[in-house]
């Protein structure tokens, strides 16, 4: 089943760009990758469905209701971490924490207090006295205390320490094997790597290209490195060969094809050292914005 | 309509409400404790006044006052009064869907299971209720000080009842059309000035509407629908204008609703 299904959406502000045609869909439970530069448009879609903002064409289903008409009743199993956090400065954290809950229908005082326990929230501190990254460690409580069957995480790690950056990315796996489904909105594609099932790539506002991370790393490109002596880089010109470089003695490149007709090239070489591995999804996408 | 909203709203304009009433208090108290001194003179005043130019005098609100009645005296601190009343109704107006907007908490408010609706509602709802908690602060100090400062002379106390009662009107006209405002401008970075602008600029029309004798402009200041003068003269309402004063409330309420159901709420730019 389908949480999010996106259809031709289109966000234009006034004649700035926000988002063109973009069609999506995110099954239950899974975590959903969505990367992309600043400026794609990545806020742009999770504020349409949330009905922050309203399409100018297009629709857009949470849980097989329409967006625009049925935001409030949607909204009850959303839980929303938005990139840069802003709450009302004068309150505390608890009350923002019990005002955040009061919106609910659940009792989230026990489950208010284990996150913000793991997340190592100090309560009675203004919010105006907070740091960027505590800001942003009182926004995941506040987006999970009333577990949500569906999580927006907008560039959520912006702001956390490495430490807790893990800790962050147990939580929202612990929440993903109950069911939860993760949207998850990022430039930084290791996260994204060791985070998410499926990648949408999003760029100046169109979709790029959406589909399984396993699938975008093995279908694609190999990274090849030869060592060897006397070695002619030239050889390695092979079609499917891109970005064929030398350096201290080794060969580099990128290959897409079959694999065989690397090797028999390499076979008749006597060889020092052979990598051949699969490029982080960072060189991917490189690719995807050439 | 979220009680969760409401009651937000409402503690967040409690120390407003209170710096407010205790100023009106202080004025209503102060201004009113000189009556009984100023009564006896009040004749030679009226005789001085009645040398000075109409449209000096039309422009305080004072040219058809008998100061020493009273009411009349009463009329020229209600219009300080009103004025007040006027900037604090305009500066929640302004600030009631803006301020979240500034501060960005508006993106927290509303990703909240609430429909836009619910929080209009909500923050109107607050909103009135704050403003009539004023009222009532307001209504209690004046008739106190009808009853210490009345310096033994008769007043008409339907007509201080129709004064009093016609702040609720007033102020709903500020409230509506702050809120309206703050809708139609792209970004109000600071509400004061705003509500500032939008009072005085009201009460200026309304002196010079005074001066210029019926003109188009006293038809659209809510200064001049409730004219202190005119409801002690008449002991009524000026019914044509207080029709087209609850007509610009019900017309600034309506685009506002439908402005905040339809608004993008700005990102962080």
């Amino acid at each position: 089943m389908s949480v999010i299904e996106v259809n031709n959406l289109t966000k234009y502000y006034g004649k700035a760009r926000g988002i063109v045609d973009v069609s999506f869909d995110v099954k239950e439970a899974e975590i959903f990758g969505f990367i992309g530069p600043n400026g794609a448009g990545k806020s742009t879609t999770i504020r349409l469905l949330l009905s922050l903002i309203h399409p100018t064409s297009g629709s857009a289903k949470v849980f097989g209701k329409d967006v625009v008409t049925h935001g409030p009743e949607i909204r009850r199993d959303i839980g929303y971490l938005p990139s840069e956090v802003y709450y009302y400065e004068g309150m505390k954290v608890i009350d923002l924490l019990k005002y955040s809950a009061s919106f609910y229908d659940c009792d989230c005082t026990e489950r208010l207090h284990k996150l913000s326990e793991t997340m190592e929230l100090e309560m009675n501190r203004r919010i105006s006295d907070l740091s960027y990254g505590n800001k942003k460690k009182v926004g995941i409580v506040q987006g999970l205390l009333h577990s949500p069957k569906l999580l927006f995480l907008d560039e959520p790690t912006a702001g956390l320490d490495p430490l807790m950056q893990r800790k962050f990315f147990d939580l929202i796996r612990e929440e993903n094997t109950r069911g939860v489904t993760v949207f998850f909105s990022s430039h930084i594609l290791g996260e994204v790597q060791r985070l998410c099932n499926r990648v949408g790539i999003i760029r100046e506002g169109k979709i790029a290209e959406i589909s399984d991370i396993r699938s975008l790393q093995q279908n694609n490109y190999k990274k090849v490195r030869v060592m060897a002596e006397n070695l002619d880089p030239a050889a390695f010109n092979l079609p499917g060969v891109t970005n064929l470089q030398t350096e201290d003695g080794m060969v580099h490149f990128f290959f897409k094809g079959d694999i065989n007709s690397v090797l028999q090239k390499i076979s008749g070489v006597q060889v020092n050292d052979l990598t051949i591995e699969e490029p982080t999804l960072e060189e991917i996408f490189m690719h995807y914005y050439e | 309509m979220s009680a969760t909203i409401y009651l937000y709203e409402l503690r967040s304009r409690l120390k407003s409400v209170i710096t407010w009433s205790i100023a009106l208090v202080a004025i209503i108290l102060i201004f009113f404790s000189i009556f009984p001194g100023f009564a006896d003179q009040a004749a030679l005043l009226n005789e001085t006044m009645s040398k000075f130019p109409p449209a000096l005098l039309a422009a305080f609100g004072l040219n058809q006052v008998d100061l020493s009645s009273v009411l009349g005296f009463f009329s020229f601190i209600f219009l300080f009064t009103q004025l007040c009343i006027a900037i604090q109704a305009g500066n929640y107006g302004f600030g009631l869907v803006s301020i979240e907007e500034t501060d960005l908490t508006a993106d927290f408010l509303v990703s909240k299971p609430v429909s836009r609706a619910q929080i209009l509602n909500s923050k109107l709802l607050a909103a009135i209720t704050s403003l009539v908690i004023t009222d009532v602060v307001v209504w209690v100090s004046s008739i106190a000080a009808f009853m210490l400062f009345n310096a033994d002379r008769p007043y008409d106390t339907h007509t201080l009842i129709l004064l009093l009662l016609s702040l609720l009107v007033f102020q709903l006209f500020f409230l509506s059309l702050g809120l309206v405002i703050s809708l139609l401008v792209k970004r109000v970075r600071s509400v004061t000035p705003y509500a500032l602008g939008l009072g005085f600029g009201m009460y200026v029309l309304s002196a010079f509407s005074g001066l210029e004798g019926v003109s188009v402009l006293e038809t659209i200041t809510a200064f001049k629908h409730f004219d202190p003068n005119y409801i002690i003269q008449h002991v009524a309402y000026n019914t044509p204008l207080v029709l087209l004063d609850v007509a610009v409330i019900i017309v600034s309420l309506a685009v506002s609703y439908w402005l905040y159901l339809r608004r993008d709420i700005p990102a962080v730019s």
